[in-house]
């Protein structure tokens, strides 16, 4: 009984493996992953990894001699392919059936592809989650090619902007009105939209692609829903991701874009928790799934304390995200989900802002661009649950040390 | 190889080798120092590799500047000798260091 089993050799497996050690658990910990590599940061995958500032060794979350030494074993390259709620036990691509007393499904999430029909098995065409895509899209990133990216998330943003500089011709296209819609607010998508437009990426938005053409191996054009066509080297695909939920589909597990778990981490099976990007989890009242290393982290070493008996209370995010592109940086602390109006500040060195997100008198979350004092003002302000007055924050005049705080506490997180 | 000693929050001392060029956040996430999140892997995005160096040896390592100040100065338990470990690359000049874990981050 007194053993962990770890599906996914991500950042929430690697999270959860080292707090069961920190915690001084000590049965078998036991970490399968499909990929080669051991659990390394996918971050700078779109980023100094990208630009080919930073060596593979660097990725990796630790090295193998630590995990040895901690008696983590780490099986990679292993898929689980079936699991048995019944008999506790999960059949792998090795062959192996391995008894778990503690099942962790940390399975992560796989990118959307673009369907056949629209050009999607081109080879010229990529997606972007693994270290294997980045090792295989980086020898196209050369000066004077023609990118075209789909999607204006984070990822595609942030692949644009690597290859804007690397001296690509960039076209990036976002069906949705504008970049950004599902994550930030205008303000935000615009100050991101006019550091793209300075950069010379050709950025289009309400502007869905109709099909790439070409011949039949390689994609040569991209026909657009505005009636444009614009030529094309490379294409990359950052069009979301789904959760890796198929081994708990097949097992029973209760799935809706991700894996279901109660607020203490746990899917709905005798010993079986889920943690990272492939794991829904009640947060402030609703079914929630992020995709954030924080998230990744956090829940896994949640399990890890659930599973040694210390956990207090059910898990509580505090969520936090990044992104850089270019030579700025955004930094997100909190989740704007349900807010109702943000505040715009404008920070104190050139070209620094923050945007800052309400439901009624309830503080949410900041977006600070190239301000890492609104930052970490604003992480602090969220991690004690109070809200700073919105009318002192749009003040730029006012210190942000010295913004009084609403008297009405922001509801707790859990 | 050089030798630094990392005080970990609860007072243990860890003495490590390590390789000048990594940083002294990648030193103590190597080594599983506790107390080190380094969340962000080292962008200088998310102050949870605060570390607060050897005063004898600040004028080697030297002071923050930019973004890095910024979010100390934000940071929690912020001392005159703080820097965010993922900023910092080791020098051999560094052997003998000691650098101390606040007992919280960000
Ligand atoms: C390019 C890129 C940039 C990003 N940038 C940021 C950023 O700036 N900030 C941020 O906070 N987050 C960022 N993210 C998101 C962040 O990396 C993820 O949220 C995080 O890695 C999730 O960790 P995880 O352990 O849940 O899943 P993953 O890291 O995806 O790990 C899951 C692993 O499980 C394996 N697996 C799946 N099914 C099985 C199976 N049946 N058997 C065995 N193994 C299996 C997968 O192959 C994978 O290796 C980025 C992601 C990408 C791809
Ligand atoms: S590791 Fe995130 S700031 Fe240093």
């Amino acid at each position: 009984m007194d053993d962990v089993v770890i599906i996914g050799g991500g950042q929430a497996a690697s999270a959860c493996a080292l707090r069961l050690r920190a915690n001084g658990f000590e049965g078998r910990v036991a970490i399968y992953g499909a990929e080669p590599a051991l659990p390394y940061q996918r971050p700078p995958l779109s980023k100094a990894y990208l630009k080919g500032r930073m060596e593979a060794d660097r990725l990796l979350l630790r090295p193998a001699a630590l995990y040895a030494n901690l008696g983590i074993e780490i099986h990679s390259g292993v898929q689980a392919l079936n699991l048995n709620t019944a008999t506790r036990r999960v059949a792998m691509s090795d062959n192996a059936n391995v008894p778990y007393g503690h099942l962790v499904l940390a399975t992560g999430a796989t990118p959307r592809r673009l369907p056949e029909a629209q050009g999607g098995g081109l080879e010229n065409v990529f997606t972007l989650r693994s270290l294997s895509d980045a090792d295989a899209l980086r020898p196209h990133i050369r000066p004077g090619q023609r990118l075209l990216v789909v999607g204006g998330g984070y990822i595609g943003l942030e692949m644009a902007a690597v290859a804007a500089r690397a001296g690509m011709e960039v076209t990036l296209i976002e069906a949705q009105p504008r970049i950004l819609q599902r994550v930030a607010a205008t303000e935000t998508a615009d100050a991101i939209r006019a550091l793209h437009l300075r950069e010379g990426v050709d950025l289009r938005e309400g502007v869905s692609l109709d099909r790439l053409l070409g011949d039949g191996k390689r994609a040569g054009l991209a026909a657009l829903s505005d009636g444009s066509a614009v030529g094309v080297d490379l294409v990359v695909v950052g069009i979301g991701v789904t959760a890796n939920e198929q081994l708990a589909r097949n097992a029973g597990l209760s799935v809706q874009n991700g894996i279901l778990t109660d607020g203490q981490c746990r899917a709905f099976a005798p010993g079986i928790y889920a943690a990272g990007d492939c794991a829904v989890f009640p947060f402030r009242g609703q079914p929630t799934r992020l995709e954030s290393v924080q998230n990744a982290c956090d829940q896994g070493e949640y399990v890890a304390d659930h599973i040694c008996g210390t956990a207090k209370g059910p898990y509580a995010p505090q969520p936090w995200f990044w992104s850089d592109q270019f030579d700025s940086s955004l930094k997100i602390a909190g989740l704007n989900r349900g807010h109702d109006r943000v505040i715009r500040r404008v920070g104190e060195k050139p070209g620094a802002e923050s945007i800052w997100y309400y439901a009624g008198e309830t503080f949410l979350a900041v977006d600070a661009l190239d301000d890492p004092r609104a930052y970490m003002m604003g992480k602090r302000w969220l991690a004690e649950g109070v809200s700073p007055d919105p009318k002192a924050l749009a003040d730029p005049s006012i210190p942000l040390k010295t913004i009084g705080l609403l008297t009405q506490t922001a509801e707790s997180t859990a | 190889m050089i030798t630094l000693t990392f005080i970990e929050p609860d007072g243990t001392a860890k003495p490590v080798s390590v390789a000048p060029g990594l940083t002294l956040m990648e030193a103590a996430m190597r080594n599983n120092i506790r107390g080190v999140v380094a969340e962000c892997g080292g962008q200088c995005s998310c102050a949870t590799c605060h570390m607060q160096i050897d005063a004898a040896y600040f004028d080697r390592v030297g002071a923050p500047v930019d973004d890095e100040e910024d979010m100390l100065d934000f940071a929690e338990e912020r001392g005159e000798t703080s820097r965010l470990g993922c900023q910092v690359e080791i020098e051999d000049s560094f052997d003998g260091m000691v650098i101390r874990i606040p007992s919280v981050q960000g």
